[in-house]
């Protein structure tokens, strides 16, 4: 488990160096993953450990936005002031965004379903 | 133990970051539960229980949420290192991804484009200022993308933190209901379109589904993290040129 985490960090710690070094607007995290990802496709996959300490790490991923969430505590004034365009935006958009995105996948996976038969 | 040694006790722990790692711990193992004692129902959101927990107690002990931030921010961290984590369920997909690489392309340009810009019109006939659209703007995406985009657009970027987890509560919440009533069945779509509209909270939800759907959230939340970093700066002013209100 060790070992698998000090990948974790060592990618995650490569993809921050590569954000700062080329000024990217992208998060470190996210380039590490995608480094992570093109190296299993390389040398065929995850051992057991790394794969067993993501899953650990994966399975409670909610979890790890709680602190964040609680930040909302600081915003009390604007949300108290804006709450009503605040909350009609974020779940209109977060709806008709699932529906449309859904919707629109689901529509080219049933037509190439249609022409495999 | 007298009244003035626990308010002694109290101002102690209250600068330690011991109390705020385990008050998050604590306040998610209670959430989680009745989570799982209402069978995994999608309103009964951990997340949401969670934060709404704390921010009563913090509030009804007067902690401000910088100190809180001092022990939870351990907890915090680990986003890193899960984002990472994340290749793994990539990787066991990618046969299949690579294969609907099309499909993928244009859902996800279609989704991103929907996310910002109906939050965009909603707000403004709504009356919201424009700083608070622009912090609305990317709110799809995962915290530190959305803030990046917001701060370089002139918006609120700690505000952005948090209309980014409400849109991912939200997106949790209602997902499996829509699915429902528009009859998507594919697991492959479920996860793209949490992951689209509601980044790392709502992969956390389609890992609940399906590893399948999981893996789907997992790439798009990517995807969509990447393509709102291009395209916001270049939607955001012509929304702000055309809608304002």
């Amino acid at each position: 488990m060790l070992n698998a985490l000090t990948i974790l960090l060592v990618f995650q710690l490569i993809g921050e160096v590569i954000t700062r070094l080329a000024d990217w607007p992208v998060p470190g995290p996210v380039i590490g993953m995608g480094l992570l990802f093109l190296t299993l496709v390389l040398r065929g996959g995850p051992d057991d450990s790394l794969e067993g300490t993501a899953n650990g790490l994966l399975s409670h991923l909610s979890l790890l936005f709680v602190p964040a969430g609680t930040g909302i505590m600081l915003h009390a004034e604007r949300l108290e002031s804006e709450w009503l365009p605040l909350a009609a935006a974020l779940l209109v958009s977060t709806v008709l965004t699932i529906a449309v995105s859904a919707l629109c996948l689901q529509l080219f996976v049933k037509r190439r379903a249609a022409s495999d038969e | 133990m007298n009244e003035q040694s626990i308010t002694g006790l109290w101002v102690y722990l209250s600068t330690r970051p011991l109390l705020g790692l385990t008050m998050t711990l604590v306040a998610y193992g209670i959430a989680w539960r009745i989570h799982q004692r209402l069978r995994g129902h999608p309103l009964a959101n951990p997340v949401l229980m969670a934060v709404a927990l704390l921010v009563l107690v913090l509030t009804l002990t007067d902690t401000p949420y910088p100190r809180y931030f001092d022990g939870a921010q351990f907890v915090h961290f680990l986003l890193g290192p899960a984002t990472v984590a994340l290749a793994i369920p990539l990787y066991r997909q990618f046969n299949r991804m690579r294969a609907m690489a099309l499909p993928l392309g244009v859902t996800l340009l279609l989704g991103c484009t929907v996310a910002i810009t109906s939050a965009w019109i909603v707000g403004a006939w709504l009356g919201a200022d424009e700083r608070t659209l622009i912090s609305l703007a990317p709110k799809s995406v995962t915290t530190p993308i959305a803030m990046a985009v917001a701060e370089a657009l002139g918006g609120l970027p700690s505000l952005t933190a948090a209309l980014v987890i409400a849109t991912g509560i939200l997106g949790a919440m209602t997902a499996q209901g829509l699915f429902r009533l528009m009859r998507i069945q594919d697991r492959s779509a479920q996860g793209f379109a949490i992951g689209i509209a509601a980044h790392g909270i709502g992969t956390a939800r389609a890992f609940q589904l399906s590893p399948e759907a999981g893996a789907f959230a997992a790439l798009a939340m990517a995807a969509n993290g990447l393509l709102t970093a291009v395209l916001a700066p270049w939607l955001v002013p012509m929304l702000k040129h055309w809608i304002s209100h």
